[in-house]
């Protein structure tokens, strides 16, 4: 059953990402894109990392990707729609797929690490990385707090006609 | 179809990662590349919760918790960034905004 769901989610999850990339209209790029972010968090799923899974959800499928659709929206972005996919840029991203992919699949196995071990058992999740971000990682935890304060401000600021 | 191991996961993110790169270099619009982007994070995050569940340690989920805030924080100021430049030059093509270029 795991193999048959990682096995789904992972086409699910290459396909509508290609899809991202050869759409030609942004909305249907970012409806992709919350297919690519859907699957993953059913892969963190998968793999029993189930807080992260909901916060992927939450941040991406919910609050960035409103975002992206609201700047598509506001920008109407229809007349971009018929311009064309450079062919070179193509050729280079296809060589770059093939290249990178390739390279992966000969690197990955011939590693030191255990690519062949079993996966470890489960532990509390959200309670133990709760624990690192309040304990750990207090101070990088607070700085994030701030970078968002920060991000907060300059988008205001940006966004207003005068500043 | 038996139980995937890490390297089934290393290979997906790898993919992915991949996919978003090329996405980067053929697009020319900046709000595509931005998702494209977008997908190369979601790929190294994967990267990391699969070592960090293979390794039995919880903090590569720590940092992808980090990494998924960085991200946001950077798609709202991008997108402002966008927005304003829309303002400016009535275009959003990676192409056509080249008052930097030499």
């Amino acid at each position: 059953m795991e193999g048959f769901l990682f096995w789904f989610l992972a086409v699910v999850l290459l396909g509508s990402a290609v899809a991202v990339v050869v759409n030609r209209s942004p909305v249907a790029s970012a409806l992709s894109l919350v297919t690519t972010i859907l699957a993953l968090a059913g892969l963190f799923g998968l793999l029993g990392a189930y807080f992260l899974a909901a916060v992927q959800v939450w941040v991406y499928a919910g609050a960035v990707m409103v975002l992206f659709l609201f700047i598509v929206m506001l920008l109407d972005l229809k007349a971009e729609e018929a311009a064309p996919i450079r062919t070179l840029g193509m050729g280079a991203g296809l060589l770059t797929v093939i290249l990178l992919g390739a390279g992966f699949w000969h690197a990955i196995p011939a590693s030191a690490w255990e690519a062949n071990g079993a996966r470890a058992e489960e532990a509390n999740n959200a309670a133990s990385i709760g624990h690192l971000l309040f304990g750990a990682y207090l101070l990088p935890f607070e700085a994030v707090g701030l970078l968002l304060l920060v991000a907060m401000v300059g988008v205001i600021v940006l966004s207003k006609r005068d500043v | 179809m038996g139980t995937p191991t890490l390297g089934h996961y290393l290979v997906l993110s790898g993919l992915l990662f991949a996919i978003g790169l090329a996405g980067v270099i053929a697009r020319r619009d900046l709000l595509i590349m931005y998702m494209c982007l977008e997908i190369m994070l979601n790929a190294a995050n994967l990267s990391l919760v699969a070592f960090s569940r293979f390794t039995q340690q919880v903090r590569g989920e720590v940092f992808v918790f980090f990494v998924i805030t960085v991200a946001a924080v950077e798609v709202a100021v991008g997108l402002a960034l966008l927005v304003s430049l829309y303002r400016m030059k009535r275009t959003t093509k990676a192409e056509e905004i080249t008052a930097l270029k030499f």
